[in-house]
């Protein structure tokens, strides 16, 4: 195993129909016009000294070191910022070129450190390997003089223009002392990242790099690690590798937070991470990341991690360390023993997205197959579900249409419900570059979201609409395209059926669709959703991209398909630049879709009553398969209550905190005889679990994860798994011990079952994913390397059909006792139930779940920022801080769920979409007071936080649980 | 007893409000589309047991329900039990 090192070009390669030759050295090389010199040069294998330059970031010129000679110009042009010509003659070598570059050389170096053997960037340093390019022996000038180098004079007089280190942010330490000033830092955090928080203070010899007026934790940073990637010194170095030093391999494989699915080099010492690096061949990133996969993986190896099988009798009763064979013979004889005296649709499972599809899979074929019957569901069911219902309904198939790197030729963008910059950073980052080009920008949101105005980026229309009348906000925008004549008719009469479309057009035209009639409901002024409307529908390449904030309301699947019709009407699905995106939550919840982890759908979402479908599974099985649709969670959860759902196997999820009305999942949980949780941690679902199956990390599996642009992407063990099992082999243990044999010696193999059964997985397989890189399914016979864009020329399913979509408010109702709105969500530093990233330094910019009030409400009951608050709902109420935010709208509040001990989910409801029970997270009536004690409820969590985690003979039985 | 009497009741409750959600959203459409929408919605996506407990619960008392959801009770799937 070697060290992947990627070329670096030293600007970016331009895409371009036209094509210039060159001559460079004597080799004639062609590349698309706009091409550097420097990076043709590099195309032919020359490398030009450099140091300002690297491709991720575009030419600045500055280093001086790039010099060449160009036949017919004067002087020594920089390689970098010239673009290359048709039949330019260019020389990269001379006495002249040499002499300069030494020159160049000795005035870094002369303001340097020469501590070469013990620096942190020693074996990956840029400015040592372009010392040793030009042949740099001597520094005539000495070190005495003016410089940024030592704290001290020879007088031992502080040297003013010296700079201590700020390690101030948990996972990278700025030294100024070895800094060259290149500003490849500065134009990352501009170029790439799109946050601006880094600036040159000072001019000429008193340049430095700064944080803005404070230290890198302080500051506007949102520690993505850009600039410590561009740096080519040890000024900006991953404090994991100033500890650990350089790493000696690495692997390409898949972040495991966000749907962005960022691929990164997991560079290694033996087993151990040195650091993850963002790779820049993997397509949904292309060389960015953000906090959490760049720098939050320490949980892998977090002192909380259960690396043992454990079995308990009841839940009261402290955990009991077990083999392997123990463990699951248990389990498997509690199953049977259930499924005899209860019936065989008393037991399911739930699937994880945040496990590989080939986990995931397993998972679904074992409740199909060894239970019999199809309860098995996935955490989908809370955050994408109508995504699926809605998008398969109007265009007929289950996911976003577009690729990432679409967005680029977007001319208008829609965010509805998404909030990108904390959700998916990544992407952001891609779309605040469009948006810095010049493309328009609409985001309809109840909060002012950072998407709104950032540095450079404004949105043109901020919709502020009132939580939970989402489709009132869409269907008024449709009645503006439909009644001002903006449909794209050409496209509507080629592409759709024309008896729906009829009826919707009708419907949507009626005056209580009319952004005058709908504003009572949304609260969003009737101009500016017309004006908002006009520029969506005839501003050029009008893109929507959606996430939770569309889903989780009791008509998310209606405000799915209502963006579908509007699209569709306009004409923006089917090409670059357009379309309908769903930004998904967990790594894998696409895959988990994809897999068959729906109680009423097999892989590659096709119906369980389907006949010919059941029956290829049914031939490669070799069992007989259940035909009707299974209980979804929030129906498991129900029936458990009831008493007719008795036994659940829990892979990687945590229900007791992310779904919504904590005391009727405990409740349910409660109720079961038998709940095995498989995960890394001893989650809030383990409180009331029977036996816990150890889980593993995503550094420790091979497999594969689907992002929410429908790449599928590799999984690459780099560690053996701690608990000595993979988890598929504890999935196929566990159904051999039910009597199903489950075959296999490698993912790879359960991959290859997929691409059998599932016609738009056909053409999957790990050989191709290696060879490729990745692919985006459909990938099959008629689409061998992947579907980057779908409904091209027609939509899947055949012709579009709008769906008539009529505001129907939730239940969920404001009043005398509850006058406000609560609306959940996250933040950038932390993810989901926090399982990840409390077990890190991400801490550090996030502790605790606060509530987000306007000051119009907070200065009505007497609340300041840090105050503690009462936020009680009907189903419950919690404490916790305040924090007074312009960000809100009068009479909605706002917190994340990322704390178990906050419990913010006891206070959503048990309302849920109508199509796809979907909960309705983003809309609970709330009061809000001031208090000075926690709940009931959160108090009865701390004790059981020990009560119900005692594990038989560890230190009194208390378990560490450093995150809670 | 009484616990199991309102543990059905619950039960009653919350489908026929699911039932009602459902017809809410397809009542836009013509009835004669409408009613046979709601019945393959419910087919679909409904368990075996959930769809027998809504009948049982609403096919001797139809009129506890709205005009569209009643219109399409005929057309649920009756599977056979276990």
């Amino acid at each position: 195993m070697t060290l992947i090192k990627e070329i670096d070009f030293g600007t970016p390669i331009r895409v371009s129909d036209k094509a210039v030759t060159l001559t460079i050295d004597g080799q004639s090389v062609t590349v698309p016009a706009g091409t550097s010199v420097m990076a043709a040069a590099m195309s032919l294998g020359t490398k030009i000294p450099k140091l300002c330059a690297t491709d991720s970031l575009e030419p600045f010129g500055s280093c001086r070191l790039c010099l060449v000679e160009i036949e017919g110009r004067h002087g020594t042009p920089a390689s970098c910022t010239t673009p290359a010509e048709d039949g330019m003659v260019v020389r990269t070598q001379s006495e002249n070129l040499a002499s300069l570059r030494k020159g160049v050389m000795e005035l870094y170096i002369s303001d340097h450190p020469l501590d070469c053997l013990t620096c942190s960037a020693n074996g990956d340093c840029e400015l040592q390997d372009m010392a040793g390019a030009v042949g740099l022996r001597e520094v005539r000038y000495g070190y005495e003089g003016e410089n940024h180098v030592f704290a001290k004079g020879k007088e031992g007089l502080a040297n003013e223009n010296w700079l201590g280190k700020d390690a101030s942010n948990p996972y990278f330490t700025y030294d100024p002392t070895k800094c060259i000033v290149c500003n490849r830092c500065v134009r990352a955090c501009e170029e790439v990242q799109g946050t601006f928080a880094l600036t040159i203070t000072g001019r000429g010899f008193a340049s430095r790099v700064a944080a803005g007026p404070t230290d890198f934790l302080g500051s506007e940073c949102v520690s993505c690690g850009a600039c410590v990637q561009a740096c080519p010194t040890a000024t900006l170095m991953e404090n994991s590798a100033i500890q650990m030093g350089q790493p000696e391999h690495s692997k390409v494989t898949t972040c495991a937070y966000c749907g962005v699915g960022c691929s990164f080099k997991a560079e290694m010492q033996g087993d151990r991470v040195v650091r993850m690096v963002p790779y820049k061949a993997g397509a949904a990133n292309e060389g960015h990341s953000c906090v959490k996969g760049r720098f939050a993986w320490g949980y892998a190896t977090h002192k909380d991690r259960i690396t043992k099988p454990m079995i308990r009798g009841k839940i009261t009763d402290p955990w009991r360390e077990v083999s392997w064979e123990e463990a699951i013979g248990h389990a498997a004889s509690e199953f049977r023993r259930i499924q005899d005296h209860y019936g065989r649709e008393s037991v399911g499972a739930i699937t994880s997205s945040r496990c590989t599809n080939e986990e995931v899979f397993l998972i679904q074929k074992l409740v199909r197959a060894a239970f019999g019957n199809n309860n098995v569901d996935t955490c989908a069911r809370v955050c994408h579900s109508p995504t699926g219902y809605g998008l398969k309904t109007t265009l007929g198939t289950s996911a976003g249409t577009q690729d990432f790197k679409s967005v680029a030729k977007a001319d208008v963008i829609l965010i509805i419900g998404a909030n990108p910059t904390d959700g998916h950073p990544v992407f952001a980052s891609r779309m605040k570059k469009r948006l810095r080009q010049g493309a328009k920008l609409i985001v309809a949101d109840p909060r002012r979201i950072d998407i709104v105005r950032t540095p450079h980026v404004a949105a043109d229309y901020h919709l502020q609409l009132k939580p939970g009348t989402n489709v009132a906000l869409t269907n008024a925008i449709a009645h503006v395209v439909v009644t001002e004549g903006l449909i794209d008719e050409d496209y509507v009469r080629e592409r759709c059926d024309l008896a729906d479309f009829e009826l919707w057009a009708r419907f949507i035209a009626q005056e209580q669709n009319s952004p005058e009639a709908t504003e009572q409901f949304t609260g969003v002024p009737a101009a500016d959703l017309r004006a908002a409307a006009r520029l969506y529908a005839t501003g050029g390449n009008g893109a929507i991209y959606y996430g939770l904030g569309v889903t989780e309301h009791s008509q998310g699947s209606t405000m799915v398909m209502a963006m579908a019709n509007l699209a569709m009407a306009t004409g923006n699905i089917g090409r670059e630049g357009v379309g309908i995106n769903p930004l998904r939550g967990q790594n894998n919840v696409q895959g988990a879709c994809d897999m068959g982890s729906f109680p009423h759908e097999m892989t590659g979402y096709r119906h369980v009553s389907d006949d010919a479908t059941r029956q290829i599974f049914e031939t490669i099985w070799g069992v007989a398969l259940d035909d009707e649709p299974g209980l979804r969670i929030p129906n498991m959860l129900d029936e458990a209550v009831g008493g007719t759902f008795k036994a659940l196997y829990v892979q990687g999820e945590d229900i007791a905190q992310s779904d919504p009305n904590t005391q009727h999942v405990t409740a349910g949980l409660s109720a079961m005889e038998c709940v095995v949780v498989q995960d890394l941690f001893l989650n809030e679902t383990a409180k009331y679990a029977h036996i816990f199956l150890p889980g593993s990390s995503f550094l420790e599996k091979d497999g594969t994860f689907t992002n929410a642009e429908r790449r599928i992407n590799r999984v690459r063990q780099v560690m053996a798994p701690l608990s000595g099992k993979a988890e598929w082999q504890v999935t196929a243990d566990f159904a051999k011990a039910l009597g199903y044999e489950m075959d296999y010696s490698h993912p790879s193999e359960i991959m290859d079952e997929i691409a059998r059964l599932t016609p738009s997985f056909s053409g999957v397989s790990y050989e191709k994913l290696d060879a490729l890189g990745s692919v985006q399914w459909p990938c099959n016979e008629a689409a061998p390397e992947g579907t980057p864009l779908m409904h091209v020329d027609r939509f899947v399913r055949g012709k579009g059909r709008f769906m008539i979509t009529e505001f129907v408010p939730t239940q969920e109702r404001t009043g005398a006792r509850f006058p406000l709105i609560l609306t959940t969500g996250r933040i950038l530093s932390q993810y989901n139930v926090g399982a990840q990233t409390r077990r890190t330094a991400n801490s550090a910019w996030h502790d605790e779940d606060v509530l987000e009030i306007h000051p119009f409400d907070a200065e009505n009951r007497g609340v300041k920022t840090g105050d503690l608050v009462s936020l009680a709902s009907r189903s419950g109420d919690i404490s916790l801080r305040a924090e007074v935010s312009e960000r809100m709208q009068p009479g909605v509040v706002y917190t994340t769920f990322h704390h178990a001990e906050t419990g913010a989910n006891v206070i959503t409801t048990d309302y849920s979409d109508w199509a796809t029970n979907c909960p309705e997270y983003k809309v609970t009536a709330v009061e809000v007071r001031r208090t000075n004690y926690y709940s009931q409820w959160q108090e009865r969590n701390r004790e059981e936080d020990v009560s119900l985690r005692l594990i038989a003979g560890r230190d009194a039985g208390r378990l560490p649980d450093a995150a809670e | 007893m009484t616990e199991i009497v309102h543990a059905d009741a619950e039960k009653r409750e919350k489908l026929a409000h699911m039932a009602g959600q459902i017809a809410d959203f397809f009542k836009a459409y013509p009835d004669e589309q409408a009613a046979p929408a709601i019945a393959d919605h419910i087919n679909q996506f409904w368990s075996r047991r959930m769809r027998a407990d809504f009948i049982a619960a609403f096919e001797a008392a139809p009129e506890a329900l709205p005009p569209l959801l009643r219109a399409a009770l005929p057309a649920l799937r009756r599977a056979p039990a276990e």
